[in-house]
């Protein structure tokens, strides 16, 4: 009697209970209690017995040959009790397949100011430090190349990386989709405009931190990352261990947006040093360490050209992205190639070109922060958008509107849309705002502005085709218990976690007990990246919940009952005694949506969610001062599991955009970072931080858990195109470069008194050696309704 | 140990009074009240950020006002009433702040919010009635990334109407 029995299919957008208990309602987070206490551990709190310290000694030059380290000094010091260099980890990683170009130590070429060369164990903090600063480390200086022009010509020395080119260029992307130069030709009116979104940094607020042990031939490593999995792989590769006698766990987690995404040199380092020295060793960095380490967002150099017909229609686009990528390659490519795909998933664009390049440059490298690599071009997109409709004397509002992608429909890209809210978000945040009717006075200024975000990427970071995320739910007199490797990072993925399978079970989240994040102990979940969690952690969830609850409704029925009428406890005796051991498990694998074409694996996903916000500023044309008033943003959940989540995910999102978009900038100065403090790296306060308006929009994705789709990091992407067509509205100049700080403003307004172009931003695109496009067709205008019919999806 | 008492590190007794609960402790002289709370009386409720006095994620009250730990020796302080996040609760009673920080959803990853709680505790305080303008200028001192500070701003304002 052990067949388990399959549950019934059901639409996801209601509970198998009926009637949602859960769901949808504005519940506290499961680990509210922990947070609010000071009890959550995260990694820097923790400090096993006899555990070392570790500090890591770090490049002071831009670009350098390391010519030979000498570490006998340092192990002289008293209290030191290993020091090692690039010769005890001399495999690399990466994040993708594609780039694995780190050591986690180099021994034989630094690359940025912080590039980690040797690391020291001992028994206090300050002697590891101390040891750090008696490794004799002798340089041959090599010319840096800071900037993209720089990438872009022979370099004076060498190149950054042995891969690549020409030059320090990382990577070259050209598609075509359409026959974009007929659509031009046929276009009333084309366009050009040139953008630069400034590279920025997470900055959360615990510093990076992790702690390894080895016992008994195995690794154990509890780190502050957002992705277990990925660490679990990298420490596999660098210290040649199968992946089974290492054990990843994440700790309490003290913000990521992005910034944790990568395996790190530290939890590489620590990790091989506990195996050294048989005891637990930690590295916490400093927050100067923070800034350096970075993976932040992208610098973007863009150039856009669009064609539209005489009322306002997109005919024809070609954007160009040239990317600022530092020194390694990160998730590089992949950012590369979201600068160009997601422009199609907001606006019906016919035919589409995309030409995108990353150079590597001698400063930290960029990587994924919070919308990765899609807010430079929302910003460019949005701001073009609106002078074109400035040029055609449409209003702004009305020539988007007018080229909204419709729900249901597949892009020139071959990108499938589902539901899409973006017509009520925007009818929302309009209304709300007054901006229709708003009134004319100095220095005032409304803007709005629309974006798309995914919900988890369609495609792993490495090929594969397991499942993205699974979870297993065990039930025993009367407990739950729900294993997923979903990494929480603050977001509440534990809280949807545990509300799903509450929802289905009949109980609440706090009856249900929660292991995640642990390599050991749970199933696989790619981590908390590309808003992906709550979609496909969601959806294995509520199948393991549904699974279990099937058991345990015909066991009850089987006693001749109703399983709402009998209490948990003794339905899941009944389905015990009927069973055994009660286990359920759930997978959730995306649909393979992608194009036919290569570079199609990004941009897909199962799902986009919409946002459109209106932003209210004064702009001080004396000082260039930006004041913002208050932000009305809409945003398309699909489904919120959690409205209270929700809102927090979308005031955050909004909140970071405008630190982005007014003052939030990672620059560098002969190599060194301007201002690697929190004092001086400005990002709002208390005090800069408006009012902030949510509405959610539920459109009721068909493929989500209940119809959920992200809500992490779309809200984002509107924020700063809107301060900008806002400082517009105010002053009548365009500030076409991020972040929009008073010095810009104040130029601009300079410019247009003198009769120049009332315009702060670059002045042209360089020369990149695009190679010639592939050439894409674009998908049948009837592939949905034959997909439909193929796959049982569309 | 023999590599410890190789150093020449000065080190004092202390008496502090944390949380109500005096404690002595022998500790380097030159370690800050944040290195001494975490380390030394593993309260480790008290996070840090930046070490440099400039997020204010280290805040304790000493004497009932907001002060940056990180900045802080022991020394100085010998006698005064320190509380940290680990004295907010009444045994198992979270404090109203706690309670609405957690209902309101005004902790995300949680990082800050210790020191939050605690700069709002200061200013509850001495004022039940505050405008959500005087909320932000007691807070302004206290770096959040997650949050945009709006659900922060609420969970004050409600836990001020309930201990009214």
């Amino acid at each position: 009697m052990k067949a388990r029995p399959h549950p019934a299919a059901s639409p996801p957008a209601s509970p198998a209970s009926g009637e949602a208990r859960v769901i949808g309602k504005p519940l506290p987070k499961v680990d509210a209690a922990t947070k609010v206490t000071g009890r959550a551990v995260y990694a820097d709190d923790m400090l096993p017995a006899r555990t070392l310290h570790c500090r890591i000694l770090r490049s002071p030059h831009p670009h350098a040959r390391v010519l030979s380290i000498d570490t006998a000094a340092a192990k002289r010091i008293p209290g030191v009790v290993a020091v090692i260099t690039g010769a005890d980890l001399p495999v690399k990683f990466g994040i993708l397949p594609v780039t694995q170009d780190e050591r986690a130590l180099e021994h034989e070429k630094v690359r940025y100011v912080g590039d980690p060369i040797a690391a020291v164990a001992a028994t206090e903090e300050e002697i590891a430090a101390a040891a750090c600063d008696a490794i004799a480390v002798e340089y041959e200086v090599l010319e840096p190349v800071m900037s993209i022009e720089a990438a872009l010509v022979q370099p004076k020395d060498e190149r950054i990386q042995d891969y690549g080119g020409p030059n320090n260029v990382h990577k070259l992307v050209s598609l075509e989709f359409g026959d974009v130069e007929a659509a031009f030709a046929q276009a009333a009116h084309v366009r050009e405009d040139v953008f630069f979104f400034q590279g920025n940094t997470h900055l959360p607020m615990e510093q990076h931190s992790a702690v390894a042990s080895y016992v008994d031939g195995r690794v154990t490593l509890w780190s502050s990352t957002q992705v277990v999995h990925y660490v679990h792989r990298a420490l596999a590769k660098v210290l040649e261990l199968p992946m089974h006698r290492i054990r990843v766990i994440g700790a309490a987690h003290g913000g990521g947006f992005g910034g944790k995404t990568d395996p790190f040199a530290h939890e590489i380092v620590v990790a091989k040093l506990a195996m050294l020295t048989g005891r637990p060793v930690k590295c916490t960095l400093t927050r100067e360490e923070v800034f350096y380490a970075h993976r932040g967002r992208h610098p973007v150099l863009m150039w856009v050209k669009t064609g539209v017909t005489a009322d306002g229609r997109i005919a024809a686009m070609h954007f160009r992205s040239a990317l600022d990528g530092g020194a390694y390659g990160s998730y590089g490519v992949a950012s590369t190639f979201y600068t160009g795909a997601l422009q199609t998933v907001t606006y019906d664009i016919p035919a589409y070109k995309f030409e995108g390049c990353r150079v590597f440059t001698n400063k930290p490298p960029c990587g994924p922060k919070r919308g990765h690599g899609t807010p430079q071009p929302r910003f460019a997109l949005e701001l073009h958008l609106e002078k074109i409709a400035h040029d055609l004397g449409i209003d702004p509002v009305d020539l988007k509107r007018r080229n909204f992608v419709k729900p249901n429909s597949r892009t020139v890209n071959w990108l499938r849309v589902t539901s899409c809210g973006l017509e009520e978000c925007s009818e929302l945040v309009l209304k709300a705002s007054g901006y229709r009717d708003r009134q004319k006075r100095p220095g005032h200024g409304m803007g709005f502005a629309i974006s798309s975000y995914l919900s988890g990427a369609g495609t792993a970071i490495y090929w594969n085709d397991m499942p993205h995320s699974e979870v297993q739910i065990k039930v025993d007199r009367g407990g739950v218990t729900a294993y997923c490797g979903a990494m929480d990072i603050g977001q509440g993925s534990d809280s949807v976690l545990a509300a799903i399978v509450a929802e289905e079970l009949g109980l609440q989240p706090s009856d249900v007990r929660l292991v995640t994040a642990d390599t050991d102990t749970t199933p696989i979940d790619l981590g908390s990246y590309s808003s992906r969690v709550t979609f496909m952690a969601g959806n294995a969830a509520l199948e393991a919940a549904r699974k279990m609850r099937a058991m345990l409704v015909e066991a009850v029925e089987a006693a001749g009952r109703k399983y709402e009428e009998v209490p948990f406890e003794e339905a899941s005796v009944l389905a015990e005694a009927r069973f055994g051991t009660l286990t359920s498990a759930g997978s959730y694998t995306p649909p393979k949506i992608a194009g036919p074409y290569k570079g199609s694996g990004v941009g897909p996903s199962p799902a986009y969610s919409y946002s459109a916000c209106v932003v209210d500023l004064d702009a001080d044309a004396r000082t260039g001062l930006v004041h913002v008033n208050k932000v009305w943003i809409a945003h398309d959940v699909g489904r919120a599991i959690n409205p209270l989540l929700v809102e927090g995910q979308v005031e955050g999102s909004v909140y970071m955009g405008l630190g982005e978009a007014l003052m939030e900038e990672q620059v560098f100065r002969k190599g060194l970072h301007k201002w690697p403090s929190m004092l001086e790296y400005k990002s709002p306060t208390f005090l800069d931080t408006p009012e902030i308006q949510t509405f959610i929009v539920e459109t009721v994705d068909r493929e989500g858990p209940y119809g959920a789709k992200e809500a992490g990091q779309g809200p984002l992407l509107p924020v700063p195109p809107a301060v900008c067509a806002a400082v517009h509205d105010a002053l009548g100049v365009w500030i076409d470069e991020i972040p929009v700080t008073p010095e810009k403003v104040v130029e601009a307004l300079r410019r247009k008194e003198k009769g120049e172009p009332a315009r702060y931003g670059p002045p042209r695109f360089p020369d990149i050696p695009f190679p010639p496009a592939i050439k894409v067709e674009p998908p049948p205008k009837d592939l949905n309704g034959r997909l439909a019919h193929q796959e049982g999806t569309y | 140990m023999k590599n410890e008492l190789t150093r020449d590190v000065e080190r004092v007794v202390l008496a502090l009074d944390v949380n109500g609960e005096r404690r002595e402790l022998l500790v380097p002289v030159h370690k800050t009240l944040l290195e001494v709370l975490r380390e030394d009386m593993l309260l480790t409720g008290t996070k840090h950020g930046c070490e440099l006095g400039e997020c204010g994620t280290c805040t304790v009250l000493i004497d009932g006002k907001p002060e940056l730990s990180c900045l802080l020796l022991p020394i100085q302080i010998e006698g005064r009433a320190i509380t940290t996040v680990e004295g907010l609760a009444h045994g198992s009673d979270l404090h109203p702040l706690q309670q609405a920080f957690a209902e309101l959803g005004a902790a995300q990853c949680g990082y800050c919010t210790p020191g939050i709680l605690l700069s709002a505790r200061s200013l509850l305080d001495e004022n039940l009635r505050p405008t959500r303008d005087e909320i932000r200028e007691a807070l302004a001192g206290n770096l959040c990334r997650c949050t945009g500070y709006t659900k922060i701003l609420e969970a004050v304002e409600l836990a001020a109407s309930r201990m009214k």
